[in-house]
């Protein structure tokens, strides 16, 4: 039997509401879950059992990125599911959700099983899979979500290919209801962005590129809305950017939809002036937006109208950024900084330590139906220990990603994931590196 | 003080633009010669980077860089880097490692001289990027107002046409309004880009409303191919709406002038008979082309010492 002890670290928990001060709380993971939490200073015994001495840090359930690219398999100079699974433990998470456009297109149980079983040997974090909702991403013929399903995967999504015709949109909604699995939308309507690369506003103006507006998400947030009512499905929102799409889900959530939401760390704390010097990391789809967006953003989040901060992890090789900026792929990294980049809610008040940790891990898990994001007895044994005043400069280069696009590079962030535990064994710790399965 | 690199007039002060136009201004003399060349720039080398096709442009940077006896080589791209599958970075090195002294650089993509002028030990002078900024062209268009009016400060100036797509636009507003003077925008709404009157500008979509009383009537060349039947219905309902005439002109000032970038597209942005009399400065316009060009040049590399 394995036995691991964390504490004298700050416990949260946010599937209890549990957020118990530094040193009272010890959590006993035997055999890869969760044996006990004793919460009011009682000691564990520790025979046999490997210690993680948590001081000065938060003890919290691994966290869940709901919303990564991982580039495994066909677009491995990228990344990888070892090098994307490592970035994840090393910035606290024990489970990412991988989209479906790899090359080729997961859209088959065959992809998904290559993904899980390649994942298995690779990743130190877990990998779940979220398969296209349509063949090839082409927004027209469903795909077989059953079978996907049965080969492990936990969601269905064409992400950055906007499902743009209604009707084949309402039938892979209806049908999911069967498979029992979240329908994830990049809602953005591609007539109304066409060639947009950033938010359509002041800036664009200024900078003269195309720009991209807020009403291209909006419309597709309220039609993507209103077939979810039409047909009972879960509908879950994906990077969500703007003012006006954030109304639209409150009104959803107000009526009481199956409707989840979530926003990634740069568009919670970066705005389109991020664009000012050209620099194709702040490349994102959708495009980085207004302050105003920001301050509503920040507002839903704390109000738990979107549930989830997840990363949209999108890694590109530099030669492929290194160009033009209406010709770099959208998208930068995001799974080793997201605690450093989110923990700014904390520090302004926007979110408490405790909602927090329930945006990056105690919901993710809801919203795709997975186990974790709670220290229950029986839960995973999976622990992310975050040290909120620990002070580091990122650096791309020195990162676990394959590749550098972060508009983060050089940034001074305090707070920081100091080690990650996976199933009851330590797979990251900040001194000692990644120490892989 | 003018830095290293000219990559827009948002970036210019006043009095850096004064200095540019009182160097052109002297330059202009040059232009006038038998022997039309001096020896300023002689052993410098130029390189024009033209990324996309401008004929006339291109010409004009080539005429001023001889001018001032520097040796001029013209590096066409006419694909993207992404077809070519080699990065701006690649492109960049691959000029640096030739050691030139100035790079002129045009792209169809806003930003790329920025980028290039980040890795390039040359000064990079902007030749017009996307539909961002053409600093030479707006401080030409300076120059011929200054010559004709004598001076900027108080003037109003409008700009009419397609804002949104226009670099030259943009440079302008910049210009003018730095220079004291009041400057308005006309077009079709779908041309009017989001909240540019943020620039400090009026917008107008009436004709008639926006050249009431200017002193400067600036056309901008209509993309038609690309247009047609998406910003505008069609060329003629434009040319109807927009296209400026003497019956229109009448509006503005008596003595008002009228400008374009070129090329002219005629009967379209405007009238046969505006494009080839005064009011019209159009000529003026390319010939002080040259000349402001020629400052271009020898401010950002003929003033000796390694570029700081």
């Amino acid at each position: 039997m394995s036995r691991m002890i964390v504490r004298n670290g700050r416990l949260i928990d946010p599937s209890r509401d549990l957020d118990i001060e530094a040193g009272r709380a010890s959590l006993l993971i035997e055999d890869g879950r969760v044996a006990a939490l004793a919460t009011d200073g009682e000691a564990i015994p520790e025979e046999g059992a490997e210690v993680v001495d948590a001081e000065g840090a938060w003890i919290v359930p691994g966290l869940v990125d709901v919303h990564a690219h991982l580039r495994e398999p066909g677009q491995e100079y990228k990344e990888d599911l070892a090098s994307g699974g490592t970035a994840a433990v090393a910035g606290g998470f024990t489970q990412v959700a991988c989209m479906a456009n790899t090359n080729p297109v997961n859209d088959d149980p065959s992809v998904t099983k290559y993904i899980l079983d390649r994942a298995e040997k690779e990743s130190p974090a877990k990998i779940r899979v979220i398969a296209a909702a349509t063949r090839g991403l082409r927004g027209e013929v469903m795909t077989e979500m059953m079978a996907l399903r049965e080969a492990g995967a936990i969601a269905f999504s064409d992400d950055g290919a906007t499902i743009m015709d209604a009707g084949v949109m309402r039938r892979v909604l209806e049908y999911s209801k069967m498979a029992d699995a979240p329908v994830v939308v990049h809602a953005e309507d591609c007539a109304l962005r066409a060639g947009g690369v950033v938010n359509e506003g002041p800036v664009a103006t200024r900078l003269g590129l195309p720009g991209n507006p807020a009403a291209a998400e909006e419309i597709m947030v309220a039609r993507d809305v209103r077939l979810a009512s039409l047909v009972g499905a879960h509908l879950h929102v994906a990077h969500v950017s703007t003012a006006g799409a954030v109304h639209t889900i409150r009104k959803a959530r107000e009526a009481g939809l199956r409707v989840t939401a979530e926003v990634t760390p740069h568009h919670l704390t970066l705005t389109d002036e991020a664009t000012e010097g050209f620099d194709t990391s702040t490349r994102v789809a959708p495009p980085l937006r207004s302050a105003a967006d920001i301050e509503s953003l920040r507002a839903a989040l704390a109000e738990g109208v979107i549930d989830v901060i997840a990363t949209d992890h999108a890694p590109h090789a530099s030669y492929e950024k290194e160009v033009e900026f209406t010709e770099a792929p959208p998208g930068m990294l995001g799974l080793e900084t997201a605690v450093s980049v989110s923990l700014a809610l904390v520090r302004d008040g926007t979110l408490s330590p405790l909602e927090f940790v329930r945006r990056l891990s105690t919901n993710g898990a809801k919203v795709l139906g997975l186990e974790g994001g709670t220290f229950r007895e029986g839960a995973p044994g999976d622990v992310a220990l975050i040290d909120p005043e620990r002070e580091w400069t990122y650096d791309p280069a020195q990162g676990f990603s394959k590749s550098r696009n972060s508009p983060w590079a050089g940034e001074r962030f305090t707070g920081r994931v100091t080690a990650t535990i996976v199933d009851g064994r330590l797979v990251y710790h900040i001194d000692r590196g990644v120490l892989i399965r | 003080m003018i830095g290293r690199d000219i990559l827009g007039i948002e970036g210019l002060s006043r009095e850096d633009i004064e200095t540019i136009l009182e160097t052109a201004e002297r330059m202009q003399e040059i232009g006038t010669r038998e022997v039309k060349k001096v020896p300023t720039l002689r052993g410098r080398t130029q390189i024009n980077l033209f990324f996309e096709p401008s004929t006339r442009t291109q010409t004009s940077f080539e005429i001023a860089g001889k001018r001032l006896a520097a040796d001029v080589v013209n590096f066409s791209v006419s694909s993207s880097s992404v077809t070519k599958r080699e990065t701006l970075l690649d492109t960049a090195k691959t000029l640096d490692a030739m050691d030139p002294d100035v790079v002129v650089v045009r792209h169809k993509v806003a930003g790329v001289p920025h980028r290039l002028a980040e890795v390039l030990e040359a000064p990079v002078i902007n030749a017009g990027d996307g539909a961002h900024e053409h600093p030479s062209q707006a401080l030409l268009d300076m120059l011929t107002v200054r010559e004709e009016k004598g001076h900027i400060e108080g003037l109003t100036v409008t700009i009419v046409g397609d804002i949104a797509h226009s670099r030259v636009a943009r440079s302008n507003i910049y210009g003018f309004r730095k220079l004291g003077a009041e400057v308005r925008v006309a077009g079709p709404p779908t041309m009017l880009p989001a909240e540019i009157e943020q620039l400090g500008v009026k917008a107008y979509t009436n004709l008639r409303e926006a050249i009431e009383g200017a002193d400067v009537v600036m056309a901008l060349r209509i993309q038609m191919e690309r247009l047609e039947g998406a910003c505008f219905p069609s060329v003629r309902e434009y040319a109807a709406t927009f296209g400026l005439d003497r019956a229109k002109l009448r509006f503005a000032k008596e003595d008002a002038i009228v400008m374009h970038p070129g090329p002219v597209n005629r009967g379209v942005e405007l009238a046969h008979e505006l494009a080839d009399h005064r009011p019209s400065v159009i000529l003026d316009q390319v010939r002080n082309g040259v000349a402001l060009r020629m400052a271009l040049l020898y401010l950002v590399s003929g003033r000796g010492g390694p570029s700081a």
